[in-house]
């Protein structure tokens, strides 16, 4: 009853939600990013699992390979090394936590109750099959929303550019 | 509920990571490590639109074109934010969230 795929699936959850904890609870800075990294790598993996390859390709291109690295660099341009990250109020901590599981309580008992209705045959979903529907300019195609995508990358990357130049003295 | 992992198992999973992110969004002060808490959780919101997609509406493509632009976002707003940490810590030498009140009063 414990086949490789069930074996796989739990591996593959406790090394998301692992790192996740250890992301967040670290007080290295530049552990929680390789702890993030993990995470995200695990994510990548329940894609994986999942059959849906192009998704978990673009998780570990996007997330791993540029969201990570342009963390690491905010970490090195932003923080002295080896300096700790200063300890929180102990009391801050267990009300956030306390809220936090009792709001976590409230939504797994939610999900549990819930019918989801049950999905017909399962469909590999193939690169092309991605690629048609995002250009199709008909009815149920992407080709708007990925116009508009590309709009707001640009709009990114110069609003990027103008933040983070540095300023003129005169201007202050 | 079986053993057998299926939707409520990849549920509890982003769920779980959803609200790990959280707490690390009201514990952490330090805005790169907020940054990374909401990193963790567009990951779970991305994780549950794939889980829809496959199990309970397998022939369609919607929920896997909500996670490609979420990553498409998600990856924007990281780069501004970073551009505007770096410049906030230009201006403050800190990037800790107590120190960042010059627009409060």
């Amino acid at each position: 009853m414990m086949n490789g795929s069930t074996i796989l699936f739990y591996l593959l959850a406790a090394l998301t939600l692992g790192c996740g904890v250890l992301s967040i609870s670290t007080r290295h800075i530049f552990r929680a990013a390789i702890y993030l990294l993990f995470s995200l790598v695990g994510v990548a993996g329940i894609y994986f699992w999942l059959a849906y390859e192009f998704i978990a390709a673009v998780q570990i291109v996007v997330y791993v390979g540029g969201i990570v690295v342009l963390i690491i660099f905010s970490i090195f341009l932003t923080q002295q090394a080896g300096e700790k990250l200063p300890a929180q109020s102990l009391s801050r901590g267990i009300w956030a936590a306390l809220a936090v599981f009792c709001a976590f309580a409230l939504t797994m008992l939610q999900v549990v109750q819930h019918n989801f209705p049950e999905g017909g045959e399962n469909k590999h979903v193939t690169v092309r099959d991605i690629g048609e529907k995002m250009l199709h300019t008909g009815d149920g195609g992407y080709a708007l929303p990925f116009e508009i995508i590309s709009m707001l990358l640009l709009a990114a990357m110069v609003g990027c550019i103008v933040i983070a130049s540095r300023t003129k003295p005169e201007s202050k | 509920m079986s053993f057998e992992p299926g939707l409520y198992h990849i549920l509890f999973v982003s769920t779980a990571l959803f609200f790990i992110g959280v707490l690390g969004f009201f514990t952490r002060r330090n805005l790169i490590t907020m940054l990374m808490s909401l990193e963790l959780i567009l990951n779970s919101v991305n994780l549950n639109f794939i889980a829809f997609n496959k199990y309970v509406w397998p022939g369609q493509l919607d929920g896997l074109f909500f996670t490609l632009f979420i990553i498409a976002i998600a990856a924007a707003e990281a780069a501004v934010a970073i551009a505007i940490i770096i410049n906030l810590y230009r201006n403050s030498q800190s990037i800790d969230v107590n120190n960042a009140e010059e627009l409060k009063y």
